[in-house]
């Protein structure tokens, strides 16, 4: 992977192209059936479904944590699946993902749990301490900095994962169900930094359930159903 | 770079270490009475040869020789003796000696020493006594002397007497027995490494899962293997160290008070003495196999999580 295509900025095509995708466990059950999907650079893209519907599979595929059975998944030309090892970890480090559970080191402090991505990401001990303390004051947790998960809340321990991920300045922001445990004042102040994340360049793909959020976006909604896409509308509605 | 990585790998290693807590204790307890079981078999087989050795250091083969053999034929025999390779010590005990030793070992039996005041000459032949390295190789050095080509040459006519053939039969089953326990020990000491390892293995991998949610975000950030491997390593180096020291330093009081009873049993050897004595030996056998063990179940524990 070459520096020259590293940035979306001067990505001119689709930044992500899943193509005719095709996901089947167990020699039956179909998890993905032919999904196509370009996602631009800067694009806010929400997918919504039932649960079951394929959304967080077509996010695996993305991140590479599953193999498709048929079909290709781009991303910036590179043809994800066919990366070797080091490809792949500079390719996730591209990436920066927000789980539903949160999915933070149990046993590192905030600080240490954003000072992991960069350090990941071969960044130096200067850029660490500097960074980290100004990412976690722009997730509103700059209080927090020496707090374990254990001792946020669920907000909070969101904010943090969320931290983390734009923590490299990634191309891609993919948060996976960000909202499903929060309540509502939290899952409004999450949708509002991932708002901003997307204000400042980055490219944002959400999936959810939660149909206020969807609405109060008004981006592009991409609608799943038993593993293949039924709609996909530049200012969609949660319409299932 | 590579010593800014080696930094942070240490540090996370020495890290998570102190923060798990309870899976560090866990497993440290468990690594401890595995290293000391292991280390108890090293102070028993040392037991067991020390007595083995004592056992056989107090048997030998006498060559006795005839009374009107020349000193010279006597130090050629010996010397001949001495030269084969299975022979550990040859001691010349002359007329004279043989009659004082004799003389001090009856020295209650009046009888005895009467008959011998009776007798105008020594009685007595000189002989050697043969030590072999092994008891099983006393049968060679018996042949060497018996057989009949060595009877036909000159330096072999003044011996008038190798006992080998009257004690070969308590020679042949003390060289068994001994041969036995040793394949025995050795055996059970085998047995014992595997189990050590696959609980002490069992033990990392147990504290390994814990973290393996841990080790999934670490790939899906971009963490490549290495990095998240060697602070395991390293965490599981430190679980087997702190082991290693906690078992050599309950091996303190244990032998002392195991002291008095080995040196009954085993026959002059306390095992408290053997600790002292061979202390940087045990602390390399316990610290080291503790450190290595622990560094390769962390390794072969991470990598099935890697896998994604």
């Amino acid at each position: 992977m070459s520096d020259d295509n590293k940035g979306s900025s001067h990505q001119t095509g689709p930044l992500i192209n899943v193509n005719n995708v095709k996901k089947i466990y167990l020699d039956e059950l179909s998890a993905l059936d032919g999904v196509s999907l370009k996602v631009h650079p800067k694009e806010f893209v929400s997918i919504v479904g039932h649960s079951g519907a394929g959304k967080t599979t077509l996010l695996k595929m993305i991140l590479a944590e599953e193999f498709p059975t048929e079909g290709d998944v781009f991303f910036a030309d590179m043809k994800i699946h066919d990366l070797n090892k080091k490809e792949m970890n500079l390719y996730r480090r591209r990436i920066g993902m927000v789980f539903q559970d949160f999915r933070l080191l149990p046993n590192k402090t905030a600080f240490e749990n954003i000072a992991f991505a960069m350090e990941a990401a071969g960044r130096g001990d200067e850029d660490i301490a500097s960074d980290v303390p100004h990412v976690l004051d722009l997730v509103d947790l700059g209080d927090k900095i020496w707090n374990f998960p254990n001792e946020l809340s669920g907000g909070e321990k969101q904010r943090l994962a969320i931290a983390r991920a734009i923590v490299n300045q990634p191309d891609v922001v993919i948060a996976d169900e960000p909202t499903g445990n929060l309540d509502p004042i939290n899952t409004h102040d999450i949708v509002q930094i991932l708002k901003k994340i997307n204000d400042l360049g980055t490219t944002v793909i959400l999936t959810t359930h939660n149909k206020g959020v969807i609405d109060s976006l008004d981006h592009r909604v991409v609608t799943m159903e038993n593993g293949k896409i039924v709609r996909d509308d530049s200012h969609g509605k949660y319409i299932i | 770079m590579i010593w800014t990585s080696i930094k942070r790998v240490l540090r996370t290693g020495f890290v998570s270490f102190w923060r798990n807590g309870f899976v560090t204790a866990a497993s440290i307890l468990v690594m401890t009475v595995t290293l000391f079981v292991l280390g108890s078999l090293v102070f028993l087989d040392a037991m067991l040869d020390a007595s083995l050795g004592q056992i056989q250091s107090k048997v030998d083969v006498n060559v006795y020789f005839t009374l009107d053999a020349e000193e010279a034929e006597m130090f050629e025999v010996r010397d001949s003796i001495a030269a084969l390779p299975e022979v550990a010590e040859v001691e010349y005990v002359s007329k004279e000696e043989a009659l004082e030793e004799f003389t001090r070992r009856h020295e209650d039996d009046q009888l005895i020493l009467q008959a011998l005041d009776e007798l105008d000459d020594n009685p007595l032949g000189a002989h050697l006594n043969i030590r072999a390295k092994e008891t099983s190789q006393y049968e060679s050095i018996a042949n060497f002397l018996g057989g009949d080509d060595a009877l036909a040459q000159s330096k072999f006519k003044s011996i008038d007497k190798v006992n080998y053939f009257q004690n070969k039969d308590a020679i042949d089953k003390l060289s068994k027995l001994i041969s036995s326990v040793d394949t025995l020990s050795f055996a059970i000491l085998i047995i014992f490494i595997i189990i050590s390892i696959l609980i002490v293995f069992n033990t990392i991998r147990l504290a390994i899962y814990t973290a393996k949610e841990e080790i999934s975000v670490m790939k899906l950030v971009g963490a490549s293997n290495a990095y998240i491997r060697w602070p395991f390593v390293i965490e599981g180096i430190m679980y087997g160290v702190v082991s290693g020291i906690f078992a050599l330093v309950l091996f303190y009081p244990v032998t002392i008070w195991l002291g008095p009873f080995t040196e009954n049993f085993f026959g002059a050897t306390n095992v408290f003495d053997y600790y002292v004595n061979n202390f940087s030996q045990m602390f390399l056998i316990l610290i080291v196999s503790g450190a290595v063990l622990g560094a390769l179940s962390s390794y072969l524990a991470v990598k099935k999580y890697l896998r994604i």
